[in-house]
């Protein structure tokens, strides 16, 4: 569905990612793991075309994305939720809900999102969406790009300094979206979440992928991981 | 005959009426100024001379083609907003990865140039534009006479502003411009044209500009200089409402209008300069403007 080969990405003069390679097939929930400063969002913003220059493969279902532009990738049906949320604080909550265009059918409705976060319904009609809690607001960036009909996403450490519950939460709507066919590429930092949820792990370092590991490997894996991650 | 604060009546709301004409106008400009800053991050120093362009539109389409006022309140801003958005594509959308103050120089340089061709072209004594039949004469309001086209204009002002403010606030068109203005790459990258967006946005803008030249033309005589003499207070407006903000620069281009009105009365002498002293103590007090948003 998404194959990365020799990603090359430029934040103005600092070369960040150095040849970056991996793929994720369709109807898989896959990681990408990493240190602090690894590249983990840049790959996501590269895919997304959202940095200075970026070079090499980004191949989704076929066509070649690397010299397209970012609402030319969104219209090719990837989704991307950023790490630190993008919700609008100009915007009300139901604004934010609504805010990215359908680019595919077989989206969800508002009322499955609804159902999916009960919480959102609830402050639907909060004028402001930076108002609503941390969970609340990662809520809300996740549920607004699962009605755009995109069946990639794009998910830049979703539990990222958010409560248990919250956390689990999460997890169990990966976990649903999987089930309804929907892909997920995704970048955390807590790799037991990451165990939950998904099929494969690609682990980065200094810019580039430097070893992949199945899920049902994990444990056999941890000493390896730990040291990769410096946990 | 009425007196009020010891003011003649008819006087005191002759010049309340004058300064909400003027405030119309300096309600439209900074509109279109306002939507312009919060997308494009530039301050469109050439907003005076589209203005102008406008009224001068109306003029041609009246003098060379036989086009009345009513159709060149629709032409005008159509014909000068496509000319905005030519100006957008080919010369301003060039500077956006530089620094504001390359936009604000580009556009600068651009009024000179626009006005500079018109002073060429029809000299600066000014043209006529006679108000159109049906608005001429004044009504009788009990308190004063209002000469009909004066009401039509504030009737207008209010209503483009109104329904600018609308589309704004209330349409998902606006909804996801303001989310561009908070941050457009994200917008970008949900699959909306961006770029497309902002190249409409300063059309937009520019046809407030020209809608609101069009109405000026038969107020004031249309002269290539008519932009100028509207811009630096537009500007004062825009900074005591606060950079950026839609329902700031209605209320407070009205508002000031009327205070520059009612300085009229009561004290002449600093009617020209009152609402640059409001903006100084507005800077010194409230940096960010009367309806901006804190940094
Ligand atoms: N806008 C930017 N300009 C310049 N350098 C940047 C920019 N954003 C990130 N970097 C640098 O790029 C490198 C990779 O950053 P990136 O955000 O991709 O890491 P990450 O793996 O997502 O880290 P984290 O786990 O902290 O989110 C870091 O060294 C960072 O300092
Ligand atoms: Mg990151």
């Amino acid at each position: 569905m998404l194959e990365i080969k020799g990603l090359n990405a430029w934040y103005g003069e600092s070369h960040i990612l150095h040849g970056v390679d991996f793929n994720v097939q369709e109807g898989e929930v896959v990681t990408l793991l990493g240190r602090n400063g690894a590249g983990k969002t840049t790959t996501m913003k590269s895919i997304m075309g959202l940095v200075g220059r970026r070079e090499g493969s980004v191949k989704f279902r076929g066509q070649e994305l690397a010299d397209k532009m970012p609402n030319q990738i969104a219209r090719a049906g990837i989704a991307f939720c950023p790490e630190e949320r993008g919700i609008f604080g100009s915007l009300s909550v139901t604004e934010n809900l609504m805010l990215p265009p359908i680019v595919a059918p077989g989206g969800l409705t508002v009322d499955e999102i609804y159902a999916m976060f009960p919480n959102l319904k609830e402050r639907a009609r909060t004028a402001h969406g930076t108002r609503l809690s941390g969970g609340e607001q990662q809520m809300l960036a996740i549920g607004r790009i699962l009605r755009t009909g995109a069946k990639m996403l794009l998910l830049d450490e979703p539990t990222e300094g958010l409560a248990p519950v919250i956390v689990q939460q999460i997890g169990r709507t990966i976990r649903e979206i999987k089930k309804r066919g929907f892909t997920v590429l995704l970048v955390e930092q807590n790799f037991r979440f990451a165990a939950t949820v998904a099929d494969r792990h690609y682990v980065m370092e200094h810019g580039k992928v430097v070893d992949m590991i199945p899920n049902r490997e994990l444990e056999a894996n941890m000493g390896k991981l730990h040291d990769y991650l410096g946990v | 005959m009425i007196m009020i604060f010891g003011i003649p009546g008819p006087l005191l709301f002759g010049q309340l009426l004058l300064g909400l004409i003027n405030g119309a106008f300096y309600a439209m400009l900074s509109l279109g100024l306002a939507v312009i800053f919060g997308m494009l991050n530039i301050i469109n120093f050439a907003h005076g001379a589209l203005f102008m362009m406008g009224a001068f539109c109306s003029w041609m389409l009246l003098n060379y083609l036989g086009i009345g006022y009513f159709p060149a309140l629709i032409l005008a801003p159509l014909i000068i907003g496509a000319f905005g958005i030519v100006l957008e594509k080919t010369l301003i959308s060039r500077l956006y990865k530089l620094d504001h103050l390359y936009g604000l120089l580009l556009t600068f340089g651009l009024a000179l140039v626009i006005e500079g061709l018109f002073r060429n072209a029809y000299g600066s004594s000014g043209l006529p534009y006679r108000i159109p039949q049906v608005l001429t004469g004044a009504t009788d309001l009990g308190f004063m006479f209002m000469p009909n086209y004066r009401g039509w204009v504030v009737l207008c002002a209010a209503v483009v502003c109104f329904a600018t403010w609308a589309i704004i606030e209330k349409t998902s068109l606006g909804a996801t411009l303001r989310a561009a203005t908070e941050n457009a790459p994200l917008v970008q990258a949900f699959g909306v044209n961006v770029p497309r967006l902002i190249t409409l946005t300063y059309g937009g803008g520019i046809a407030l500009a020209a809608f609101a030249g069009v109405l000026a033309a038969p107020i004031y005589s249309v002269n290539p200089n008519m932009g100028t003499n509207f811009i630096n207070t537009v500007f004062a407006v825009v900074v005591i409402g606060g950079m950026g903000s839609i329902l700031g620069s209605i209320v407070t281009g009205f508002a000031l209008g009327v205070v520059e009105g009612l300085t009229k009365v009561f004290y002449p002498q600093a009617s020209a300069t009152v609402v640059f002293v409001v903006m100084v103590i507005i800077l010194l007090t409230r940096p960010r403007g009367l309806f901006g948003k804190a940094a």
